[in-house]
């Protein structure tokens, strides 16, 4: 039982890792969507390993923080390119 | 640890795979629209197969709905919001990227 929980903090914190990697374009980008592609995947990321950490540690309320982070991160995106495209208009 | 215990480990380090390729790719493409074709297909497996690891690892009935939840969740919004980031590059006038005949950049 607690090799299971580790293997699964382990992959958690390889998607920790790729997030970080993910980072790298969010600094470097040229254009503005680069950047919020490369958050969209680090959300995305942050998701998978509250998930994870989850199952680790039979906590089914981190869940509801995964599920919310979810939508929030698809807003994100959603605001972020219509924003880009109308200039102020979603506001 | 048991047999199912490893198959939630298996299915856990192939979403790993995935993911990784997806970092990858968000690093090394050469620009906007192939990045998004990375986030959106590997980001989205990557995705779907951990989260099917914790619906197996979480026996709750309630959990297992949440995660089963946030699986389809996931596997409807990440491609829906690449899509709408690339069609806001595209109306920007952002170029794709192409190779000229020579095969050279």
């Amino acid at each position: 039982m607690v090799e299971f929980a580790a293997a699964l903090l382990a992959i958690a914190a390889a998607f920790v890792v790729f997030a970080i990697v993910a980072l790298y374009r969010v600094y470097a980008g040229p254009t503005i969507h680069d950047r919020v592609i490369a958050v969209n995947v680090m959300g995305t990321n942050t998701v998978i390993a509250i998930a994870l950490v989850a199952a680790a540690f039979e906590e089914a309320a981190f869940l509801d923080v995964a599920l919310v982070y979810a939508l929030l991160n698809f807003l994100l995106s959603i605001a972020f390119s219509k924003f880009n495209v109308e200039h102020g208009g979603v506001l | 640890m048991t047999p199912l215990e490893w198959g939630i480990v298996l299915l856990a380090v192939l979403g790993a795979f995935f993911g990784g390729v997806a970092a990858i790719g968000i690093v090394r493409m050469p620009d906007i629209y192939t990045r998004t074709h990375a986030a959106s297909k590997s980001d989205t497996l990557g995705a779907v197969l951990a989260i099917a690891a914790v619906a197996f690892a979480l026996n709750t009935d309630l959990s297992t709905a949440k995660s089963v939840f946030l699986l389809v969740f996931m596997f409807i919004t990440n491609p829906t919001a690449a899509h709408a980031i690339a069609r806001a590059a595209e109306d920007q006038g952002i170029e794709p990227w192409t190779t000229d005949e020579e095969g050279e950049k």
